[in-house]
């Protein structure tokens, strides 16, 4: 009593924040939040009034009846709900679940569990993956380095530069060729970045011919020492298309720069369409269609993703038939990072003026339109090799029930992508893994955490080692646990899996 | 942090029904029709209610802005019903939160009848509901006065040749605050938003000045209100009975008037013991009997 008059007395520090959902309220002491389930109890969030519905509804004589997936006529297209909201339930994830190579021993849980009045059993194992990689995405426009470019980590090559794709650069690391293929010190080099990759730390790498970077899941990537704040809008035409009408009555020409393709607004079909007066200013580079030219400069860290620091080097000509003095000229990147505002003299020549505020919102309306950068991690690998003997006597017919969806494949209890074709090639993004999940062997190999989880009857049909299953309880009761919570964006592991589409 | 949960809640004998709950907001959820209709419907529902808490929070600050001049702009879609739902109310103090329960069933409700043709629904926020009926169709809906001592005090019967698709309750007892002093106003209009809109202000209009009747300021009884400093009811002792009649009164003026501009159907009102109704048709729409 004496310390709830206490904290009253110092209400400042006493208010909760509430987490319990995405209202976040601050609630003083003795008050309750705007859903009077959570309440600062002497400054502690405590549950008043668990489940207010239910407790009302069985005072009336009323049941509650669990809300899973595939019961009561549920045809199960829908997730269920996070399970501890209906009853206490658990997942065991591969993470420190120790591997049995040489695979031909059973895996080290196989762990039975009721889900939805049915038998599951999920078969969990670290596996040691000679066949992995990494695939990142980059969000980013600036010239990371061309095409098929080695990725290079203290000199040894760990990777190439793949794709480009929207507002983005791909980047493929590890496989077998770098891990096992090349000297000694490339394998280990490879397996150590993977390893710091997928378990969400930062590495740097060097692209051969282009740039140096900072990539870790879930951050900015940091290109040549400067982090990337935001993905362009779109090319320059696209750039040209979303804001034409917007500039039309500031500008008489706006040049959107761009490494793939630069925008001339009067020449563009959407300065056509607004009946704008051509401005008769050409820019270098080959033109693809009206108003949109490839290749005005050297891809590079500039404007737009070029090499350019002063925009005016992308001008070809200004026609003296077509162009006036006195035109207004605005030069923009597709993230509208860089922008400059020019008029022509009498001499129709371009000489740099101060900005008027309305083209400054109009070129803070594109960054305002671009989303913030990131770098997705995400790791593949091959689980159609021999640790399926750990799950069963018939390794072929595991690969089979992953086809056929009988068989879900999680791990570290978040979802994968299953690559249609032969064997069990999955991709997952690290992200949605708990911290720290994966291990490497000197082989060199990555070691990840991969549960297979199908209904009891399944999985004695396909051959599986029956006289080792354990009951989830028994394994929960064991020592060594580390009990988290399941994400909420993942799907419930056990839920069954032909009722589920592929994240 | 909780994610969107759901639940089936069953009575024997009855049909069975959705809850859907996130953070402050509980649903529970009827649909009829034919089964693959109605799970789908409820599919839908469920699919629906994922982020509709996240994307109102998103706009929280702009929704407890009072209305004025400018309409909002708000981009999520209950929100906007939100803003819609209020803004012929802006004369007095409102905010698009006097009608976030409401929009919310609306929002639900066309997530279930655009999935599946369904002979009635029903999504019902903590007493904002929101209705779908079939032509042919009716629903009988229950009014209790006083959350403290539950019974039928009246029944609406809505059925499908009336305009009204939406029911809201307010009073000063309810989980939001209120201006005014009345036990409870039921509403019936055109959709949950708009009647919880209504309600709301309805409610604010019974008042009247008295010792027994209690006020503080709204930021003083539930932080984050947005409600700002106003004073919202608090306790109200016995009132004699003109008291009564003459905070009733002003209520049902403010009802008559939302009723001139289309706003509502029909209102009922109850303020200790006494009732009101507004309406000219309302006796077909609310039949006043005990069945507590």
């Amino acid at each position: 009593m004496n310390q709830a008059v206490a904290t009253t007395e110092n209400p400042k520090d006493a208010v909760v924040r509430c987490d319990a959902c995405p209202v976040l309220c601050r609630i003083r002491p003795g008050r309750a939040g705007a859903c009077d389930r959570y309440a600062n109890v002497e400054g502690v969030l405590t549950r008043v009034d668990p489940l207010v519905i239910t407790e009302r509804a069985a005072a009336k004589g009323e049941s509650v009846i669990p809300f899973l997936a595939g019961s009561e006529g549920w045809n199960g297209s829908v997730a269920a709900p996070p399970p501890e909201a209906v009853k206490p339930a658990a997942f065991v994830t591969g993470i420190g679940a120790g591997t049995t190579y040489p695979d031909y021993k059973p895996a080290p849980f196989i762990v039975s569990s009721q889900y939805d009045g049915v038998d599951m059993v999920t078969v969990v194992t670290e596996g040691i993956f000679s066949y992995c990689g990494v695939k990142v995405k980059i969000d980013t426009d600036r010239h990371l380095g061309p095409e098929q470019a080695a990725v290079r980590v203290n000199g040894e090559a760990i990777g190439h530069v793949t794709t480009a794709e929207y507002g983005s650069q791909m980047l493929s690391l590890g496989g077998v060729h770098h891990l096992t293929g090349g000297s000694k010190k490339e394998g280990t080099v490879t397996c150590d970045a993977m390893l710091a990759l997928c378990n969400k730390q930062p590495v740097t790498v060097q692209i051969d011919g282009g740039a140096e970077l900072v990539i870790q899941s879930g951050r900015p990537p940091i290109v040549n020492g400067v982090p990337e704040a935001r993905m362009r809008v779109g090319c320059g035409s696209a750039t040209i298309g979303i804001f034409a009408k917007q500039w039309l009555d500031h500008a008489d020409e706006v040049i959107v720069v761009d490494d793939h393709i630069t925008g001339v607004l009067t020449e563009h079909q959407a300065g056509r369409f607004l009946d704008m007066r051509l401005s008769g200013i050409r820019v270098r580079g080959r033109k693809s269609t009206p108003g949109r030219y490839f290749q005005v400069a050297e891809p590079g860290l500039g404007w737009g993703g070029t090499n350019i620091s002063d925009p005016l080097e992308i001008i070809e000509s200004i026609d003296a038939k077509t162009a006036w003095p006195g035109l207004r000229l605005l030069m923009v990147s597709t993230t509208g990072e860089h922008s400059a505002w020019y008029v022509l003299d009498d001499a129709l020549k371009p000489q740099p003026a101060p900005m008027p505020a309305a083209v400054v919102a109009a070129v803070e309306r594109i960054a305002e339109n671009c989303e913030p950068s990131l770098c997705t991690v995400l790791f593949m690998a091959g689980a159609g090799g021999s640790l399926r003997a750990g799950v069963t006597e018939n390794p072929v017919r595991l690969t089979l029930s992953v086809k056929d969806r009988l068989t879900r494949v999680t791990a570290g209890g978040a979802p994968v992508y299953v690559w249609p074709g032969g064997g069990i090639t999955y991709m997952v993004d690290v992200a949605r893994m708990p911290d720290n999940s994966f291990g490497y062997v000197p082989t060199p190999a990555l070691v990840a955490p991969i549960e297979f989880t199908l209904s009891r009857a399944d999985y004695a049909a396909l051959g599986g080692h029956m006289d080792f299953v354990v009951q989830l309880d028994d394994v929960l009761q064991g020592g060594r646990l580390s009990r988290q919570g399941q994400r909420p964006d993942n799907p419930w592991p056990v839920a069954r899996p032909d009722a589920e589409s592929q994240p | 942090m909780s994610a969107p949960q759901a639940a089936w809640l069953a009575s024997p004998g009855g049909a069975r029904r959705l809850h859907l709950q996130h953070g402050p907001i509980d649903l529970v959820i009827g649909a009829d029709g034919a089964p693959a209709a109605t799970a789908a419907a409820y599919d839908a529902a469920w699919a629906r209610f994922q982020d509709i808490l996240v994307t109102l929070v998103g706009e929280l600050a702009l929704l407890r802005q009072p209305l004025g001049q400018a309409h909002p702009l708000l981009r999520g879609p209950v929100a906007r019903r939100m803003a819609a739902a209020c803004w012929p109310h802006r004369d007095a103090f409102i905010t698009p939160m006097a009608a976030v329960a409401g929009s919310v069933a609306d929002e639900i409700l066309q997530a279930m009848t655009q999935a599946a043709a369904l002979d009635r629904a029903y999504v019902n926020n903590g007493g904002d509901i929101a209705l779908h009926l079939a032509p042919g169709q009716s629903f009988r809906a229950g009014i209790v006065c006083n959350p403290d001592h539950p019974h039928g005090d009246a029944i609406a019967v809505l059925d499908a040749a009336q305009p009204a698709r939406g029911i809201a309750t307010s009073g000063w007892r309810g989980r939001s605050l209120s201006l005014g002093i009345a036990d409870a106003v039921t509403v019936l209009a055109e959709n949950a938003a708009l009647a919880d809109a209504a309600a709301t202000m309805i409610a604010n209009a019974v008042s009247v000045e008295h010792p027994a009747v209690q006020r503080q300021p709204a930021q003083l009884v539930r932080d984050d209100s947005d409600l700002g400093a106003l004073p919202v009811t608090v306790s109200v002792g016995v009132l004699p009975i003109f008291a009564v009649r003459e905070a009733l009164s002003h209520g049902v003026r403010r009802a008559h008037d939302l009723r001139r501009r289309g706003l509502i159907q029909a209102a009922f009102l109850s303020l200790q013991g006494e009732t009101e109704t507004a309406g000219g048709d309302l006796p077909a729409g609310i039949s006043q009997q005990a069945v507590g």
